[in-house]
This record gives C-alpha cells, sequence and structure tokens, in this order.
C-alpha cells in the first residue's frame, strides 16, 4: 500500500490512503475534538466537532471520515474551528437536560470534558428542557434520554458490534430519539441481548447501570479494540485460548 | 422493436391524428383539474354528441402553464387557446368556433402576448401538447428517436461527450455539470450500476417536476434509458414523493406501455442493451431529496445523509456507481441527442446554457408554470411574464430555491438568471420555486416562515442543524415579535455561520440563507423590530455612577 504524506498544522505526517485524518492525527500526537466517533465503531460525521480546514477544498470536512491524500495541507485548530466547535458544544449543552452536578456521569463524562476543552462558559440560547423519558425497565441498566446527546454510538455498537440492533433513531430533527425495538419499554425488548456494550460506549449519563449514584457511572471503551481486533483481524494472544 | 417500427408507429399516430374532425385539449394537471377541468372535458364531449361531430376527440394534457386562469384549452386544429373554459364556454366553443368558425374572442388568449413569446419550451414542450397517457402521442412527437440514435449509433462514450459538450447542469438545485457526473460513473469500474431519478420535489410551492411527470413521463424515461446505456447501468430507480399520486400512475403506466413496445425491458431496439425501471415512493421527508439520503431511502433505510465523499457516482446505491439527475435534468437528454450538443449550448449563457422551468407564485398577476432561456433578467420574468405585482402594490423581492435560498430585491432585478448569478446575492438557482413579494410581506416573518420549515425537516442526525435550526427559528420568532434587541441579531447572525459552515448536507447548510439575504437587502425591517439593549441603571441617585468602571 502506497505511503502519503501530508501536513496536519504545519507537521509533516504519512500514512495510508485507508487511514483517516483522524487516525494519522491521534498517531501523530494532534488532538481533535470528537464526540461521535469510536475507535472500533463506523464513522457518521454527525457531531461536526471534528471539522477541519483543507487547502483547496470548499468546505470544512470532518476529520473522522476523511481519507488521506497525498499532499493534504490540514488545520486542525484555527480560531474559526474553535468558535464552530464551542457553538457546536453550546447547541448541545443546550438541547437536553444536563445537569451535572447530579449526574451519575459527573467528571466521567464526555460532554463535559468538551465543554471545558473548547471553552464553554456560558450558554447564549435559552435551553431547550425538552420533555424526556427515562426507562429503567431493563433488570440492569436505565436509559435517561434527559442526558442523551444523540452521537448513535449505542445504536452503532448494538448493530455492528453486538449484532443486536436493539437500538435505534425515532423520530426527526430536535424530536429524535434513543427507542429499543419498536419503541417498546427496554425491559420488553426480545432482542437486547443485556451485554452492556451500550452502556459502556455511551459518552455521557444517558445509559448507566443500575445502583450507580452520583459521579459513580464511569465509562469504559477501550473493550472495543479488543473485540473488533479480534473479529474483524483475528488478533488475539495464542496464549490465552490455550488455556484451561 | 426496430427504428424502423419506430418511425412506422409515429407515422400511423400522426396519419390517425389527421383523421380526427376537431381535437379539443384539455389541461389535465392538477391545477385545472382542481378548477373543474373535467367537468368542461364532459361539457365538450356532449356538445359533440349533441352537434354530431362523431370524429373529434377531446384530449387531456400537461400543464398548459397559466394555471391562475384555468381550466384551460387549445383547439388543436388552429391552435387557439382558451382560459376559465366552464361547462357553458365548452359549449359555445363548440357551437361557435369548431361550427361556425368563430373564435369566442373574450376568452382567447393571445400566443402573441409576453407570458408565451418570451418562453422557450424544451423541457415542457410536449405539455399541454400530447395525451401523456398514450407513449403513441409521444413517439408521434419524436419520442425514443434520441434513445434509438445512441443505442444503434453511438458508443456509451461518446453519449456523454455529447451531454459534457451541451454544458448541461444539474436542475435539482446545485447544477454540478451532468456530462462530468456520467462522465465518473461510466469510467467507475463495477459489473452493476444505477440510474436514479430524483422526483422528490420538496421545495414549498414547487411543482416542475411533477408537471413533467403528469405531461409528459416518457420523456424523463426516455432520458433514464439514454443515461442508463452512456453508464453501463441496466436498472433505473425513480423516486417519487406519495404525495403525487396522479404522477405515480402515469408513471406505472408510461413504464409499462414501454416495456410493451420494447423501448425500456431486454434488448431495447434489438441491440444487447437491457434497461428495467422501478418506482420508489418516498413518505414526503424534504431531506430524502438529498441524494445520500434518497438512496438510503431505496435500500429500505433511514433516510439520513451520508459524509460525501465517497459521491454517488463512485459509490452509491447498494454499493455501486450510480448516477442521481433530477427530473428536468433527465428531460433535457433527449432533446439534447436529438438536436445536438452545440445547438443546446447555444441557448442560455455559455455558462448556464439551456433553459430553466420556474414555477411562478406569491404576489404577482399571472402565476404558473414558465420555461425560460437561462441568462434572461429576473426583471422580464416578473413583468412581462408575471405581469408584475398586484394593483396598488409595488415589487420588493423574488425569492428563489425556497428554504435554501434568497430573497432579491429589486435593485438586482435585472440581474440574469443563472447559477453564479444568482449565487452572487446570496440566493440560488434552486430547484425553481420563484415566489414574488410586494410592499405587503413582511421579509422576517419570510425568514422566519422558511426556518420553521428547516427545523421541521432537518432530520437530526448532526447536531448544528438539529438544534441551530431551533435556535435561530426562536430568535427570528423574538424579533418578528418586537421582543428582540440588536445583541439578539448578533447571535443569530452567528448562529447562522457556524450552521452554513458545519452542517453535513445541504440542508443544514442552506437552511440561513433566506435569513442571511434578508438581513443582507432588509435590515432596516429587522432593525425597526428591535428594542434597546437593556442596561441596568440603578434607581438609587447615590448609587449611579459609583459602579464598576465608575468614579
Ligand atoms: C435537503 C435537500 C433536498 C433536496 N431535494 C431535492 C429534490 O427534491 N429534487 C432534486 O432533484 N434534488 C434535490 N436535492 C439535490 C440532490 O441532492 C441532488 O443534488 C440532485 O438530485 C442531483 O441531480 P442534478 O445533478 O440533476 O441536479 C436536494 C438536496 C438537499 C440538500
Ligand atoms: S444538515 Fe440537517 S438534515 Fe442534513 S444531516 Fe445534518 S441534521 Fe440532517
Ligand atoms: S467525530 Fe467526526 S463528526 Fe463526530
Amino acid at each position: 500500500m502506497a505511503i502519503l504524506t501530508l501536513t496536519i498544522d504545519d507537521q509533516p505526517v504519512s500514512g495510508t490512503e485507508t487511514e483517516t485524518l483522524l487516525e494519522v492525527a491521534r498517531q501523530h500526537g494532534i488532538e481533535i475534538p470528537t464526540l461521535c466517533h469510536l475507535d472500533g465503531l463506523t464513522d457518521v460525521g454527525a457531531c461536526r466537532l471534528c471539522l477541519v480546514e483543507i487547502e483547496g477544498a470548499s468546505r470544512l470536512q470532518p476529520a473522522c471520515t476523511t481519507r488521506l491524500q497525498e499532499g493534504m495541507v490540514v488545520r486542525t485548530n484555527t480560531e474559526r474551528l474553535q468558535r464552530y466547535r464551542r457553538t457546536i458544544v453550546e447547541m448541545l449543552a443546550s438541547e437536553g437536560n444536563h445537569h451535572c452536578a447530579v449526574c451519575v456521569s459527573n467528571n466521567h463524562c464526555e460532554l463535559q470534558d468538551l465543554a471545558y476543552t473548547v471553552g464553554l462558559q456560558y450558554v447564549r440560547v435559552p435551553y431547550l428542557y425538552p420533555a424526556k423519558t427515562l426507562d429503567a425497565t431493563h433488570k440492569d441498566f436505565v436509559i435517561d434520554r434527559d442526558r442523551c446527546i444523540l452521537c448513535s454510538r449505542c445504536v452503532r455498537v448494538c448493530h455492528e458490534v453486538e449484532g443486536a440492533h436493539t437500538w435505534d433513531i425515532a423520530g426527526r430533527g430536535i424530536g429524535c430519539e434513543i427507542i429499543s425495538d419498536l419503541k417498546q419499554p427496554w425491559g420488553q425488548s426480545t432482542t437486547c441481548t443485556s451485554c452492556g456494550k451500550c452502556v459502556l460506549v455511551c459518552p455521557t449519563g444517558a445509559l448507566f447501570e443500575k445502583g450507580a449514584t452520583v459521579a459513580e457511572m464511569e465509562k469504559r471503551t477501550e473493550f472495543l479494540r479488543y473485540i473488533v481486533n479480534a473479529r474483524q483481524r483475528r488478533e488475539w494472544n495464542p496464549d490465552l485460548l490455550h488455556e484451561e | 422493436m426496430t427504428v424502423e417500427e419506430l418511425h412506422e408507429l409515429a407515422d400511423r399516430e400522426r396519419e390517425r391524428q389527421a383523421g380526427v374532425r376537431h381535437r379539443v385539449l384539455y389541461c389535465s394537471a392538477a391545477g385545472c383539474v382542481s378548477c373543474g377541468s373535467h367537468a368542461t372535458r364532459d361539457a365538450f364531449k356532449a356538445a359533440f354528441t349533441r352537434r354530431g361531430l362523431t370524429e373529434s376527440e377531446v384530449v387531456g394534457t400537461g400543464c398548459m402553464g397559466l394555471c391562475g386562469q384555468g381550466p384551460l384549452v387549445k383547439i388543436h386544429d388552429d391552435g387557439v387557446l382558451y382560459e376559465r373554459v366552464d361547462a357553458g364556454l365548452a359549449h359555445r366553443i363548440v357551437d361557435e368556433h369548431l361550427v361556425e368558425g368563430r373564435p369566442v374572442a373574450e376568452h382567447q388568449l393571445d400566443a402573441a402576448s409576453p407570458f408565451f413569446a418570451s418562453q422557450v419550451k424544451i423541457v415542457l414542450e410536449n405539455c399541454g401538447r400530447i395525451d401523456a397517457t398514450r407513449i403513441e402521442e409521444y413517439i408521434a412527437v419524436g419520442g425514443y428517436e434520441a434513445l434509438a440514435r445512441a443505442v444503434a449509433e453511438l458508443k456509451p462514450q461518446e453519449v456523454v461527450e455529447e451531454v459534457r459538450k451541451s454544458g448541461l447542469r444539474g436542475r435539482g438545485g446545485a447544477g454540478y455539470p451532468t456530462g462530468l457526473k456520467w462522465d465518473i460513473a461510466r469510467k467507475a469500474p463495477a459489473e452493476q450500476k444505477y440510474v436514479i431519478c430524483n422526483a422528490d420535489e420538496g421545495d414549498p410551492g414547487a411543482f416542475m417536476d411533477r408537471s413533467v411527470l403528469e405531461g409528459d413521463p416518457h420523456r424523463v424515461l426516455e432520458g433514464m434509458a439514454i443515461a442508463g446505456y452512456a453508464i453501463g447501468a441496466s436498472q433505473g430507480y425513480i423516486y417519487v414523493r406519495a404525495e403525487y399520486p396522479l404522477a405515480i400512475e402515469r408513471l406505472k403506466l408510461a413504464i409499462r406501455q414501454a416495456e410493451r413496445h420494447g423501448v425500456l425491458g431486454s434488448r431495447i431496439f434489438e441491440s444487447g442493451f437491457h434497461f428495467r425501471i422501478d418506482l420508489r415512493i418516498g413518505a414526503g421527508a424534504f431531506v430524502c431529496g438529498e441524494e445520500t439520503a434518497l438512496i438510503r431511502s431505496i435500500q429500505g433505510r433511514r433516510g439520513r445523509p451520508q459524509p460525501r465523499p465517497p459521491y454517488p457516482s463512485e459509490r452509491g446505491l447498494f454499493g455501486a456507481p450510480t448516477v442521481i439527475n433530477n427530473v428536468e435534468t433527465l428531460a433535457n437528454i433527449a432533446p439534447i441527442l436529438r438536436h445536438g450538443s452545440a445547438w443546446f449550448a447555444a441557448l442560455g449563457t455559455p455558462r448556464s446554457p439551456g433553459t430553466k422551468v420556474f414555477a411562478l407564485a406569491g404576489k404577482i398577476r399571472r402565476t404558473g408554470l414558465i420555461e425560460v432561456p437561462m441568462g434572461i433578467p429576473l426583471r422580464r420574468i416578473i413583468f412581462e411574464i408575471g405581469g408584475g405585482t398586484p394593483e396598488g402594490t409595488e415589487f420588493k423581492a423574488a425569492q428563489t430555491g425556497g428554504p435554501s435560498g434568497g430573497c432579491i430585491p429589486a435593485e438586482h432585478l435585472d440581474l440574469p438568471v443563472d447559477y453564479e448569478a444568482l449565487a452572487t446575492v446570496g440566493s440560488i438557482m434552486g430547484s425553481g420555486g420563484l415566489i414574488v413579494m410586494d410592499s405587503t410581506s413582511n421579509m422576517v416573518d419570510v425568514a422566519r416562515f422558511f426556518m420553521e420549515f428547516s427545523r421541521d425537516e432537518s432530520c437530526g442526525k448532526c447536531a448544528p442543524c438539529r438544534v441551530g435550526t431551533v435556535h435561530m427559528h426562536d430568535l427570528l420568532r423574538k424579533i418578528a415579535r418586537g421582543r428582540a434587541t440588536a445583541d439578539d441579531v448578533a447571535l443569530l447572525e452567528e448562529l447562522c455561520e457556524t450552521v452554513k459552515e458545519t452542517s453535513l448536507c445541504g440542508l443544514g447548510q442552506s437552511a440561513p440563507n433566506p435569513v442571511l439575504s434578508t438581513l443582507r437587502f432588509f435590515r432596516a425591517e429587522y432593525d425597526a423590530l428591535l428594542g434597546p439593549v437593556e442596561v441596568f441603571t440603578p434607581s438609587n441617585p447615590l448609587a449611579r455612577g459609583r459602579g464598576p468602571g465608575g468614579s
């Protein structure tokens, strides 16, 4: 496979044509904020936080879905991009009912971290305070849609990795919401395997384990890499296979 | 069918028509049907029986253009056009015009009037001229000749080249060069490729595509088959919205007839080229007109846009290279092959050749469907063709491009209508909606209306459009109600920029256009609605002047 060279933030970097800008940027220690992206899931380019400037391109492009091209000149952190990112996080903050101080994921929340990263200190638009529902019918887990930012990671992990496709999105526009099966209570879902992957990949406190209280719910996302490597690349530790 | 058989069929139909004593064409498109053209049809039939005119026929056609003055009727014998033909008038026309040879002058429309004389009809050439339910009538006016010629005489590459040289650009809104799109799909190495006709037509008030599908469906089928031949596809889909039941019915009938005559299906014109067309019915979400969402919808998935690249011409329907074109774009293909690319390129302007169909609506005297050469000044469309604004009001702005476009003020009325010129004033060509506003229109409310539409139609996939359209709409409402300050307008402008620059698909990227263009040209209307920025002033005189920064 041909090795391509390009420039990201004045730094010469290289990679292959199957890699994305986000992957090579991270390999080279260049941080681009993301929310819908998660290593191991298909990228959808939905949150728009990873947008970067590419010289010669008419529009900003999401780093998570843009493949490398020879000689690209990319900027990831201009003043304009910073401003847009702050406004997008501001939009997300105004959209849900986010009350960090009483949230199970306080201090372990990607939305909260992002607000710090992009410097969001104040929300200029009125909070929308939408009427959202909570569903605690599952024996182990809860979904509190007040905290959902519609990143669709749960939908993708359930479909792509677990193969159950319990989650999906219903409605459109501001009325979108995550539903289980055909909008049944989660506890009555006939497809859910109770594997808990959705809970682990959720960036906020929207999906959490029962019993977790304020600031207790820590998520792990690294497991995805192991599973995906084992399944798709058939890479695992062979010694473990022979263990009793 | 062979080419010779096609010609024989055409001759037979022309002879048949010549043998008919009187041919009365009535508009059977939605506009005229809603003002009673079916009763008009029945009255003509009754009058023929009454007068014993047995070898005469009454034929329903597609839209005749002057939708505001229906039911419209055209006498095929001598080309006389009548407006507002009710049942009584139908009897009079038969008695006085057809039998006695004296046209009914009060209801006659003048073919030399600017409404007709300023138009150039390519896409609509058969609308109002043929019976859309009979393939013979389409063939009699040269239909399927272009396909026959392409298949028999041209290599796929030559067809693409012909379209490229014509300079045709996509009529679905963005104006992407059609030949280039086809060339990318033709060169893409793949066993299976597809052609899609985008008949989702979701702009509020637009009915150009519907009129073509209802009035001349075979033209679109022929364009699709030529596209299939050019890129190497054997399957086409027409994605048409469920709100267009008549168009769906006409398309189904047209496909059946075309298959029966061997101009669609296997071994077209006895060649090795196969092409089938199937319909897919959309449920009416505006965003499903966006090409990547439309493709997912055909695949039976949620209609949500995908990041591009990859473009459909590389990876489209079911992952195969796919050409997706608008109805009007495809309707231009057969004429281009029939008359040659040079003929087409000479029409309109060098950057935007050909014609454009517009649906005239709003505060204008003559509403309806028109087709004009590209580059015609807006002023001529509105004042010559449309007859200007109603008595006693003054022209204020023309809105093109619907929820993705902008408002063009009087000072830019001499702008030629083409893709680039409209973009310079912050609007877009769009798919052809043209709404005229007069002195009674409130521009803040216009912006609010379109933002409400975009908010309601946002698919919700990407954050800036999903949430940004809600806040932009709420700010516009606040301004319209006189509760906003200059700070709100500044915030609105900032949101417009962010949503425009960061949204995933064209819906979000262009949703701010109506706001930005009204702010650009009608800012005074916004300012007039603003209250003073509230600054806290303590009521206690002792405290005054001692606040931060005070002495
Ligand atoms: C929100 C949105 C709605 C659209 N709706 C339509 C539509 O109704 N009809 C259409 O032909 N194109 C529509 N388009 C444009 C299509 O994405 C696509 O560009 C077009 O079908 C390409 O055909 P053309 O090159 O012949 O114009 C829409 C685009 C967007 C972003
Ligand atoms: S811009 Fe709007 S319509 Fe388009 S993908 Fe984003 S949310 Fe959906
Ligand atoms: S991480 Fe790329 S768009 Fe969300």
